[in-house]
């Protein structure tokens, strides 16, 4: 009786995405053919030099871009309709705070946008500050926090609302490595935590493996997925488990994926 | 011994804070004694001839002491000394009661309603025009052009033209000075302003996006907050032509009252002294408007987080 529709629901169902953009140089092929299934729980990277597109699918998922062909479903929804019903939350590169906002009415304003009550915003507020360390920082205003924790604002902003689905575009892109690392292993806790389905951008190898359950590889001109890899290391991986030898051969597979789509440019 | 530490930090501090009203002070010092000296120089240059000629007419022996003397102290001289504006200016601010048709607090009451009126007036439509072009592409192809058009034509002119045609719908006094002051202080507030509304970042406007934010909320949430830094360096601007729309204002309306009404009198019967203690006036006036609008600018952009 338990036919398990509701779980088994896939998060994303892309079939055929292409997105084709009118450049004063002609046409660019941004995506070609791009069909991926996303299970929900799923922490799923796109990896890839730039110009491959995995930005540009993101945003295709995420409504902020319209696919020429294919067909898109999130959540079982049209992407316009996921969008519209909040299903996800988008982290981009740059923490894009607003300025004249504390860090708490920051982290309220999707709040305040979607309706919440007064009680709840402050409720929720709180809880996602201490959820990404940053209790104690209510009052300040962005520029008093560094770039690490400016990121972590607009992490805990993503989430306050409660999406089933993180949209992440580079977010520790701008951050030096130590940073990077300590943000990995607290965004792995946190996924760990929260269960929520992660899909992730990055160009970083180490951080790609060492984040993901599954890695898209993609190659530009036209960008296309190239190569998909499970990879199933324990749930409590902490940081070290990046100098052993499954490790290293993950990650030499993506290598030689990234490799293999940019052979035809030498 | 121990005692000379105590004495010398108890020092170190008021020798600190007297150095640094020196260094802000004395550039600004330094240019108003040189502009005093230059003024007395322009004022013996100027008035000797006029003053030479009067002792000639009179046929008076005299002395060029008392020529230069004479550029000091002449009645209606082209240019008054700065001894000379000082002591009009001060008579005629404190020497009669504020509202006595011979005190300059009188008129520059009457200006200043003029002012205010018109720069609420056109701050709001400036705005409300900035709003319209910023959500219309129509509207900024058909409305740009007019609006720049507005600010070629001299007010000079128009002033007239509008005043004449208010008066024939009824308008007299105060309103149809305040929009003719209003219609020069829109302008800079819609430039501020369509530039204010488009500054946010695009990533805070996808972001809203994400949220499905309605159109209201991004004005609100958004698009507002952002265009605060930019409404008061606009409103900055605004205030101070506003003060010049609504004396330009007064010129043509047979110049009753108000500070244009003492410089069109003034230059009537010559008084030379007359127009320069309104424009003196003027100029204070012009002052301390722009700098309660920086003290509430300060006060806003500080709790906005600004650093």
């Amino acid at each position: 009786m338990a036919t398990e529709p509701a779980v088994r629901r896939l998060v994303v169902d892309a079939q055929d995405i292409s997105l084709t953009f009118e450049t004063a140089d002609g046409k660019v092929e941004a995506l070609s053919n791009v069909s991926l299934q996303v299970s929900p729980g799923e922490f799923l990277s796109f990896i890839g030099p730039s110009g491959c597109g995995k930005t540009t699918m993101l945003r295709v998922i995420a409504d902020l871009q319209q696919p020429t062909s294919g067909t898109l479903l999130v959540n079982g929804m049209s992407a316009e309709n996921a969008r519209l019903a909040r299903s996800y939350g988008y982290v981009f590169q740059a923490p894009a705070l607003f300025p004249w906002r504390t860090i708490e009415k920051n982290l309220k304003l999707p709040l305040e946008v979607m309706g919440y009550s007064e009680a709840e915003q402050r409720q929720r507020a709180e809880h996602y500050l201490a959820l990404v360390n940053l209790k104690g920082f209510e009052r300040k205003f962005p520029w008093q926090l560094s770039g690490g924790m400016q990121q972590r604002v607009s992490i805990a902003r993503a989430l306050s609302f409660d999406p089933a689905l993180l949209l992440m575009d580079e977010p520790f892109g701008a951050l030096d490595e130590i940073v990077r690392d300590h943000l990995n292993e607290q965004l792995l806790q946190l996924w760990k935590s929260t269960g929520k389905t992660v899909l992730f951008v990055t160009h970083s190898i180490p951080e790609a493996v060492f984040l993901s359950s599954r890695i898209v590889v993609m190659s530009p001109r036209p960008g296309r997925i190239i190569d998909v890899i499970d990879c199933d290391f324990p749930a409590d991986r902490s940081l070290e488990i990046r100098e052993t030898p499954e490790f290293l051969k993950v990650a030499q597979r993506v290598r030689n994926g990234l490799r293999a789509g940019h052979s035809y440019d030498e | 011994m121990t005692s000379s530490a105590p004495a010398l930090s108890l020092r170190a501090p008021s020798a600190r804070a007297r150095h640094v009203l020196i260094a802000r002070y004395a550039p600004l010092a330094t240019m108003v004694a040189l502009i005093v000296a230059i003024w007395y120089v322009a004022t013996v240059a100027m008035n000797w001839t006029l003053v030479r000629d009067g002792f000639e007419r009179e046929e008076t022996p005299y002395t060029l002491s008392d020529v230069l003397a004479g550029t000091m102290d002449a009645e209606r001289p082209l240019l008054p000394a700065p001894h000379q504006l000082a002591a009009a200016v001060t008579d005629s601010v404190f020497g009669y009661p504020p509202l006595a048709p011979r005190s300059l607090v009188y008129h520059a009451i009457i200006t200043l309603q003029a002012t205010l009126l018109g720069f609420v007036i056109g701050s709001l439509f400036g705005v409300a025009l900035a709003l319209m072009i910023v959500h219309s592409r129509v509207l900024e192809r058909s409305l740009l052009p007019w609006i720049i058009c507005s600010q070629m034509v001299p007010v000079l002119a128009l002033a007239p033209i509008f005043i004449v045609m208010l008066g024939a719908l009824g308008l007299h006094g105060l309103l149809p000075k305040s929009i003719i002051s209003a219609y020069l202080c829109f302008f800079p507030v819609t430039i501020g302003m369509v530039k204010g509304f488009t500054s946010p970042d695009p990533l805070q406007i996808e972001l809203m996006r994400t949220w499905s934010a309605t159109p209201r909320q991004m004005l609100w949430k958004l698009r507002w907050p952002a265009a605060v830094p930019y409404l008061f360096a606009s409103l900055k601007v605004a205030i101070s032509i506003s003060l010049v729309g609504a004396i330009v204002a007064e010129l043509p309306t047979g110049a009753e009252a108000g500070i244009g009404a003492r410089l069109l009198a003034g230059s009537y019967y010559g008084q030379t002294i007359q127009i320069w203690s309104a424009l003196i006036v003027a100029a204070a006036l012009a002052s301390g408007l722009i700098a309660i609008t920086a003290l509430v600018e300060a006060g806003v952009l500080r709790r906005m987080g600004a650093h």
